[in-house]
């Protein structure tokens, strides 16, 4: 049995009937503890004796340079960087989220196209043309969304030191008079675009706002039960 | 799953014009091409030109993609849907409700055609550049492949690697690869000529007689323009000594 597939016609020229591993998703905005949470659940995966990698938003070799330095000006028509983002999640998706599977590893992504596809959304994308674009994409095998309204989100992306990040508050578009008003206008469409995704697409939705070990042990269960329903089929002959 | 509208359906709606010429390299458009634009300028047109690859933005991830040989058909063909959106929406549309003449060496039919060599999914590709607006003429430099060859080679020492399709594996002489991958390329220009109903341009015939059936077929769609602010009498425009104004005052 075929492991993975994708949206729609495949990889060009990839093979994909070799595949086997896991591919788990940890979808949600910024600020939300995505990062904290996939270091916890790589440690207890590891425990179990997964091997377990991991990817994530512009972490390409091929263009994570171009569109960090696109981002330092805002010279880009966002059409652009939704393309240049797809690019990137590509050249990730061929270099490091197929070989991964294709050697039994469980990928751990930190955002997935679903990020994308909202962001692009929000910046005016038509939404049957930009699934479409990712439709090269392999369909997970369990997403889960680190849920939190945009009210509860300010707290933690203020405590963290980072302060209001200009793209993560739709500063290019803008959505307000300043950088307050605009993240929590941008914010707002990302959640109410990834709650859309979430139905279509059906993601495990998680409360982003219960304690960190609460959420972190919740996971954890979550991935391990999934990980145990499709077990890695036995090397073929 | 929804049916996807594809590119094709999105039909200039601004006062400008936008003329693409497309075909292999070696086949001669590019110098058909700035002819055309002198031609144009010495009439009094506004004219913008638009490259193919030319967005500074991505062009550099783009160089290094290739110099690296890091693309796959797939990213090959975002790259330069990047590269192409970023073009459209930054030089061409607002040149177009300009109301300016533009001048496109390279559309999306040339995605079309290589990206669909690759092995890229015809319907997907088509999607991907959907949101490009079509062309008020387009041209297609049919050339046989031997004379195209020839051109390159008299004006570079060598093939490029993803010119000839060398990431494909089709064949380890660069020459033979070239063959092979620029061959199926065409093929599917001759696919898109019928499909959009691209103009057929003859390029084995001399540059001249091209330059003059060229000018024949754009006439129609220019009458009625409006020259743009720069008249034909502007002194910029004033260039005796080239042999596109002279071919252009007989």
């Amino acid at each position: 049995m075929r492991r993975f597939e994708s949206y729609g016609t495949g990889i060009p020229r990839v093979r994909l009937d070799d595949l086997s591993g896991w591919l788990i998703v940890i979808e949600g905005t910024d600020g939300v503890g995505r990062t904290t949470h996939i270091n916890k659940l790589r440690t207890h995966l590891e425990r179990l004796g997964y091997a377990v990698a991991e990817t994530g938003l512009t972490r390409s070799d091929l263009a994570s340079r171009g569109i960090r330095s696109a981002k330092l000006g805002n010279t880009l028509g966002s059409k652009a960087f939704n393309l240049f983002y797809a690019t990137d999640f590509a050249d990730r998706l061929e270099q490091q989220i197929v070989p991964a599977l294709r050697s039994g590893f469980v990928m751990l992504t930190d955002r997935y196209v679903y990020s994308l596809i909202a962001r692009a959304i929000v910046r005016g994308a038509e939404p049957d043309w930009i699934k479409q674009v990712f439709s090269f994409a392999l369909k997970p095998d369990a997403t889960f969304y680190l849920r939190i309204g945009v009210d509860e989100l300010v707290p933690r992306v203020l405590s963290d030191g980072g302060g209001f990040d200009y793209w993560e508050s739709g500063m290019d578009l803008p959505m307000g008079d300043d950088l307050y008003d605009s993240f929590m206008n941008y914010q707002r469409r990302i959640i109410q675009e990834l709650d859309t995704l979430a139905r279509e697409y059906a993601f495990q939705t998680i409360d982003a706002t219960l304690k960190v070990d609460e959420i972190s042990r919740d996971l954890c269960d979550r991935v391990a039960d999934v990980l145990a329903q499709r077990p890695k089929p036995l090397s073929k002959v | 799953m929804t049916t996807v509208r594809s590119y094709g359906q999105r039909p200039n709606p601004y006062p400008g014009k936008l003329f693409i010429v497309e075909g292999i390299d070696g086949s001669g458009k590019s110098t058909q091409l700035t002819l055309l634009a002198q031609w144009l300028r010495s009439e009094g047109h506004l004219v913008v030109f638009s490259e193919w690859n030319s967005s500074p933005v991505v062009s550099s991830t783009t160089s290094r993609g290739k110099k690296r040989q890091l693309l796959t058909p797939l990213t090959f063909s975002l790259i330069h849907a990047t590269d192409f959106s970023d073009r459209i929406e930054r030089d061409i549309i607002p040149a177009l409700k300009a109301g300016a003449i533009v001048l496109a060496d390279r559309y999306v039919y040339t995605a079309f055609a290589r990206d669909v060599a690759r092995g890229v999914d015809r319907a997907w590709v088509r999607s991907l550049y959907r949101f490009a607006t079509l062309p008020t003429l387009a041209l297609y430099f049919r050339v046989p492949l031997d004379v195209a060859l020839y051109r390159i080679l008299s004006g570079r020492p060598k093939l490029k690697w993803y010119e000839a399709g060398m990431d494909m594996g089709l064949h380890t002489d660069v020459t033979e690869s070239y063959k092979l991958f620029q061959g199926s390329i065409q093929e599917e220009y001759e696919h898109i000529v019928g499909e959009y109903g691209l103009a057929v341009m003859d390029a084995t015939r001399p540059v001249e007689v091209q330059q003059r059936a060229l000018r024949e077929l754009i006439a129609p769609y220019l009458v009625g323009e409006t020259p743009g602010p720069l008249g034909p009498d502007s002194p910029v425009l004033v260039q005796p000594d080239h042999p596109a104004r002279v071919e252009a005052s007989r």
